[in-house]
């Protein structure tokens, strides 16, 4: 099988495109889920659409399990490849096809990177609202896979909610339109329904996005609180003011000080947990809401308030924000980051109980999420030198995101499940809900070679408990170091 | 013909209603008669049984209703605390529904400034054609988990699945609105304010052209912002223009499409501003009544003469349409599915054998 699809994929592609030597397979063995490896059996670098369409046929012809990557910063495994499958890599199909100021819409190819959207339509005034973390790299292809979020998701949405149209080869090879380029439809919404269904129907290979006019002002405040409880009743006190941020995030002790050790942005160090809450809108407005929200924050017992006095001052504490996944990464060799969501109003009680959980487990966990929309973000620290440590936060991470769907919630607000959270569908969905979704899938894609053995728990029973081996590694499917 | 009635009146009693008939399709309000009509003798199921809002939580900017329960029961719970669906939809006053609505996949002007039904479904229950009960999304605000059913299902018609039990994200609705209007000139100019508007950070509530030029701008925000904010508007519109304070019942009328007389068929149109100049021109001599809403990304049309005539329009733009509602002598009597001009797609073909294998929520006797 695989022999035969080298042969027709070396009809097509030169051997500087289509990798198989052991060292130029090395680098595509992981994405940012960095636990988990595996080894495709060949790379091929799609240069364009066509290149893609044929390597995906070709798997097709000769039932050959592939998946495809941009800059591989899934943090759900999303991207990680199936061992001896095909990897195709798309970060060369890199081009911004058309900006149109007067409909407000942008075509691109997959590979191109988030935040250069927004760049090219910045001359217009307008930009592309989904901002995840990784926004600098991350492409847009893996965002429509995986349903991308960020910081703004409240008030205008995620991924899903942004992208119009689609032109997408299936699994089988079959071309095919979903979405109408405008923001209006008739019919059944086929583009939001491709968004986030993680690779299992095929590939988009030309998207096109919803641009919205970039807001005349932003008033970026940084509130200080003495403990994480007082910064989540003031979350409550600003939506129960009834204004709506643009985005309300919130970083507690650990994280507070990890942000800082990596970028400075000038976070109280001493702070029990930080409130960051964005307005953005016409002038006037925003002056307006401001006055509303200092309000509300003078109320909530903050002890320290400030506000970006300029652009350099907002981007500085942003940065912060930003960057603590990685910055984390100062204070631990290892760490997991989760992505369960809870209703807003249970999250003191979320927070309380995964701070109680990690003391049962003996780890530290950091906390940085999306308040507005109850998004959490526990990065639970550890080191995987030590026997034992990495099961433990195994096993802490399955309780949060239990934890998370007990109170109403959902096991992933925007990283999506991936290889990571499989194990965790059959506490949110019914076998007969995962049955449906597995049919539908079927339909594009018989043979479940498109990014197989992500979302949907395989045939057999899924675990109960997840802990320890994951299992594809139990399996000799996938190893980790 | 004498028609089938099926009233589940609870979610227990959906599925077996479904599974009761060879072919059933669903009626909430009954709003928009082309897309729950049963002229092809398929058997109703009357949806208003299922009505009530089973969850709500202001704090979380949801809840979760029946698919039968009425727009105004939900809009009245929302502003009783000071909030709303920002979709606006249609057809509040005459009794549409959720299910209706969000089946139609249905926004009003308001839509403009955060968007349409398809940004603030997040979860769903639905019964597909096999009669089983299935879950898409959740209830809160933000989720990433599972297939995006609730997305598949805005603008289904009924032939994917019958919508049981929907949740939505609302917002608050905060500060007061008032509204401008004005003739800024030919069709041109008209599409020219309208886009400039559009891409300001002035962030609009609503932005619709009544051809040729006349520019209607409602705004919504804080007193004390709203005079600044119009002053904005009223530049981008280069001309006298008129102000209205007291909106609401102007906007609810354009919203409810009270423009549109009762002897013309309403149609939805999903626009581009270079389609609508062709629109435009092909439309001149019936001159229906008609207006682009969404800063001119749809059009609805009051159409009077033989639908065919409007149906070759479309088809020559390659502008797939909804048909909301007709009087019977401008639509053929075999009209086989209430979307006009719509390409067939081999996505929406595949999706649908899975959802409806049995084919019970097909538009005609052996047709798809």
């Amino acid at each position: 099988m695989i022999s035969g699809l080298l042969h027709d994929l070396s009809r097509f592609f030169p051997s500087s495109r289509l990798l198989t030597g052991q060292a130029q397979l090395a680098p595509y063995e992981s994405d940012a889920l960095t636990a988990f490896r595996a080894r495709p059996r060949a790379v091929v670098l799609a240069e364009g659409a066509d290149d893609v369409v044929e390597t995906v046929r070709a798997c097709y012809r000769h039932t050959v399990p592939f998946v495809v990557r941009g800059s591989g910063t899934s943090l759900s495994g999303g991207s990680l490849p199936i061992e001896d499958g095909v990897v195709i890599a798309v970060n060369r199909l890199d081009r911004i096809l058309k900006v149109d100021p007067c409909e407000r819409i942008a075509v691109v190819e997959p590979g191109v990177v988030n935040l250069r959207v927004s760049e090219a339509a910045a001359p217009h005034g307008l930009h592309y609202s989904p901002d995840p973390s990784s926004q600098s790299i991350c492409t847009i292809g893996g965002n429509v896979a995986f349903n991308s979020g960020g910081a703004h998701c409240l008030k205008y949405g995620m991924t899903a909610n942004h992208v119009l149209a689609m032109r997408v080869v299936l699994a089988d090879g079959e071309i095919v339109e979903v979405g109408q380029p405008g923001v209006e439809s008739v019919g059944p919404d086929l583009a939001g329904f491709f968004v986030g269904s993680e690779g299992l129907f095929g590939v988009a290979l030309e998207i096109t996005l919803r641009l919205l006019p970039r807001p005349a002002m932003y008033r970026t405040v940084l509130a200080a609180y003495d403990s994480l409880q007082k910064a989540g009743e003031a979350v409550s006190s600003v939506v129960a003011s009834g204004l709506l941020p643009g985005a309300m995030e919130i970083m507690d002790r650990l994280a507070i000080e990890a942000a800082e050790a990596a970028v400075g942005a000038g976070y109280p160090r001493d702070a029990g947990a930080v409130l960051i809450v964005e307005l953005e809108g016409p002038v006037e407005e925003v002056e307006a809401e401001d006055v509303e929200l200092m309000r509300v924050i003078a109320e909530s017992g903050a002890y320290e308030v400030r506000v970006a006095g300029d652009d350099a001052e907002r981007l500085r504490i942003w940065k912060g924000r930003k960057s603590a996944f990685s910055a984390v990464g100062r204070l631990s060799p290892d760490f997991i980051v989760q992505d369960g969501v809870v209703p807003r109003g249970r999250l003191g009680e979320a927070l309380a109980e995964i701070g109680r959980l990690a003391e049962q487990h003996g780890l530290r966990v950091a906390n940085v999420f999306h308040a507005g929309d109850g998004n959490l973000h526990p990065l639970i620290l550890y080191d995987g030198r030590r026997s034992g440590e990495l099961e433990r936060a195994e096993e802490l991470a399955g309780e949060i995101l239990r934890l998370c769907v007990g109170l109403g919630g959902s096991i992933t607000g925007e990283h999506g499940v991936g290889m990571e959270k499989i194990a965790y569908m059959t506490d949110m969905f019914t076998e007969v809900e995962i049955e449906t979704m597995r049919r539908v899938r079927r339909a594009f894609d018989p043979c479940e070679l498109s990014n197989r053995g992500k979302m949907l728990p395989g045939a057999e029973p899924p675990a109960l408990r997840f802990s320890g081996l994951h299992p594809l590694e139990r399996d000799g499917k996938i190893s980790r170091e | 013909m004498s028609e089938t009635l099926l009233s589940p009146e609870s979610l227990e009693e959906l599925p077996e209603a479904v599974r009761s008939a060879d072919r059933v399709r669903p009626r909430g309000g009954g709003t928009k008669p082309a897309l729950s009509s049963c002229a092809d003798g398929a058997s109703t199921l009357e949806m208003g049984g299922l009505n009530g809002v089973v969850e709500y939580d202001p704090g979380e900017y949801t809840f979760t209703a029946l698919a039968g329960t009425t727009l105004r029961e939900v809009e009245e719970l929302l502003a009783g605390n000071g909030q709303h669906l920002p979709f606006d939809p249609p057809l509040a006053s005459d009794g549409a529904t959720l299910g209706g609505t969000t089946a139609a996949g249905l926004s009003g002007p308001g839509r403009q400034r955060f968007g349409g039904l398809r940004d603030f479904l997040i979860g769903v229950r639905f019964v597909d054609g096999d009669g089983r009960l299935i879950r898409g999304g959740g209830k809160v605000v933000k989720n990433a988990a599972g297939f995006d059913f609730p997305k598949l299902l805005v603008g289904s018609l009924g032939e994917l699945g019958v919508l049981a039990e929907l949740t939505f994200k609302v917002f608050p609705r905060r500060g007061i609105t008032r509204s401008v209007i004005a003739e800024v000139g030919d069709l041109g100019t008209g599409l020219d304010v309208v886009a400039s508007i559009a891409s300001s950070s002035l962030e609009p509530l609503s932005l619709e052209l009544v051809p040729p030029g006349r520019v209607e701008v409602r705004v919504r925000g804080s007193e004390s912002a709203l005079d600044a904010r119009l002053a904005g508007v009223r530049q981008r519109l280069g001309v006298e223009s008129e102000t209205i304070d007291d909106d609401h019942r102007f906007w609810s009328d354009v919203r409810d499409f009270r423009w549109c007389p009762d002897d013309c068929a309403l149609v939805k149109v999903p626009t581009s501003h270079g389609m609508i100049v062709e629109l435009e021109a092909r439309m001149a001599a019936a001159d229906p009544p008609r207006r682009y809403g969404v800063g001119g990304s749809v059009a609805w049309i009051g159409w009077a003469r033989p639908l065919a005539d409007l149906e070759e329009i479309l088809g020559a733009l390659r502008a797939p349409a909804l048909l909301l509602r007709a009087p019977p002598e401008i639509v053929p009597s075999d009209l086989a599915t209430p979307l006009l001009a719509y390409p067939g797609n081999g996505f929406l073909d595949r999706v649908r054998g899975v959802l409806d294998a049995p084919g019970r929520f097909r538009r005609r006797e052996g047709g798809a």
